[in-house]
């Protein structure tokens, strides 16, 4: 049994949370350069361009990259080895979603009902989804996941008689009528099967993904392949003002499904894909 | 009043005009230099009842702009964090009457009603576009900020923001131009076969 103390957790997730905010990942560097390459629209470029300057802006004066800090989607595997000790795993993520907010001038963007919708001042709680794997580690992944594009997720339960295409064409329409609201070029995670809730659990994880790593099945690979090029065809382009550059990745994960059932849940992601890992 | 930059942007310094709101097609780039304010979903909601009750509203819209956006804090010694445009569909229940009141433009990102592209059009005014996502760049264009109303709303409070050469581009113009289904037409391939 190996002990990890909530300290270490807390300290891990403010971390986290201030870095997601001011640093993209290469990966999405390297969709920004790729993509400038081959966009013809010179709005879109210009758009590539002013995005390549925010990134780097955001890096160096710890800025955030959107003011839209986002809600704080969290996946934890936690070894079944590990005991957590001085507190709840869900505190302690909590605790460093509040320090990392406050401390790192992030913007505060959670009220605490749907309906009365006051603020609850330091972006918690966050939204956590838990594994429990086997090993000694803990692996925490956060999502700052902007609300604009989060409203354009969507989720659609086919029959199995639609098979294949009808998948195709329901993630196409998701990236269609997310059209320039969702801040393209996005990227679509996209969870096919088990049940309604898993469906749409897996559409975010699969979201934490390397950009650009295919599915390892070569048939769902494929299937990203195809639906990325073709919403690069709708013409939607950098920020909707029309281009090539309209999806830097379609992400799929599947999980089995009932033989009544083919569920898809498409969660919408914007350029500003904020996600951090950490492995304690 | 619009005047042509040296590059050709357009120069826009409010109040404007019918003239000035007239002048502006979709897809022209301007740069912003004056007084915005700033206001969202919970500002607009306070609004609402004030413009059916035929009361004055805290800050006089004629020949204004509107951002849409709620900046991330400043750090000390900045006047402001991150400061990107939210997106403008959440206020198109609001904008046609805010527009037949004076109010010459608003500026978000993403797509509007049809609502208000024909009140852009019967009043004269437009709906401009910033980069959603770039709001670490469009925090440089803002020198002074200050509440002017609602401050009981925190961070949604209606902000005077004093901005120089904000960029931002034409989305609707008032002569029934739309930059996103212009652009998405002009790019848009068939599918391959």
């Amino acid at each position: 049994m190996r002990e990890i103390h909530v300290s270490s957790i807390v300290d891990a997730v403010k971390k986290l949370c201030m870095e997601a905010n001011y640093s993209l990942e290469p990966d999405m560097l390297r969709a920004f350069a790729g993509a400038l390459e081959k966009e013809r629209s010179p709005a879109g470029r210009h758009v590539l361009q002013v995005l390549q300057q925010n990134a780097e802006l955001a890096r160096t004066k710890k800025i955030p990259y959107c003011q839209d800090t986002g809600f704080v989607v969290c996946f934890v595997d936690l070894g079944q080895d590990v005991h957590v000790t001085g507190g709840g795993l869900y505190e302690a993520i909590n605790e460093g979603v509040r320090q990392g907010y406050q401390e790192g001038y992030l913007r505060a963007s959670i009220v605490r009902s749907p309906f009365d919708r006051v603020n609850t001042g330091d972006n918690t709680p966050a939204v956590i989804h838990l594994d429990v794997v086997p090993g000694g580690d803990l692996r925490i992944s956060i999502m700052a996941k902007g609300g604009g594009c989060e409203n354009r997720s969507k989720y659609k339960m086919l029959t199995p008689a639609e098979g294949v295409e009808g998948v195709k064409e329901w993630i196409l329409e998701c990236i269609r009528t997310a059209g320039p609201d969702a801040c393209p070029p996005l990227i679509a995670g996209v969870g096919v099967g088990g049940t309604f809730e898993q469906a749409a659990r897996l559409s975010k994880k699969a979201l934490f993904r390397e950009l650009g790593a295919p599915n390892p099945d070569p048939t769902v690979a494929a299937i990203e392949r195809e639906v990325l090029d073709r919403a690069n065809r709708l013409g939607i382009g950098p920020q909707g003002y029309g281009g090539d550059t309209t999806a830097f990745g379609i992400h799929i994960l599947t999980y089995p499904c009932h033989i009544t059932s083919l569920p898809v849940a498409v969660t919408i992601e914007c350029h500003a894909h904020r996600h951090k890992e950490a492995v304690l | 009043m619009i005047t042509i930059g040296a590059d050709g942007t357009k120069e826009v310094t409010p109040p404007l005009s019918d003239a000035d709101a007239e002048s502006l097609k979709a897809g022209d780039r301007v740069r912003i230099t004056g007084v915005m304010y700033t206001a969202r979903d919970a500002a607009h909601a306070r609004l609402l009842p004030l413009i059916d009750a035929g009361k004055p509203l805290p800050i006089d819209v004629r020949g204004q702009i509107i951002y849409y956006t709620r900046p991330s804090p400043a750090r000390p010694g900045d006047v402001v964090g991150s400061i990107g445009p939210t997106t403008g569909g959440r206020m198109d229940k609001f904008t046609p009457k805010l527009l037949a009141l004076g109010l010459k433009a608003t500026l978000g990102k993403g797509a509007r009603s049809q609502p208000v592209k024909d009140a852009l059009r019967q009043h004269k005014a437009v709906y401009f576009g910033a980069i959603g996502g770039a709001g670490a760049v469009l925090s440089a264009f803002v020198k002074k900020l200050e509440v002017v109303a609602y401050e009981d709303l925190g961070t949604e409070a209606i902000r005077r923001l004093e901005v120089e050469g904000f960029p931002a581009i034409v989305v609707n113009d008032c002569h029934g131009g739309d930059l996103y289904q212009d652009g998405m037409k002009a790019y848009a391939r068939e599918e391959r076969s």
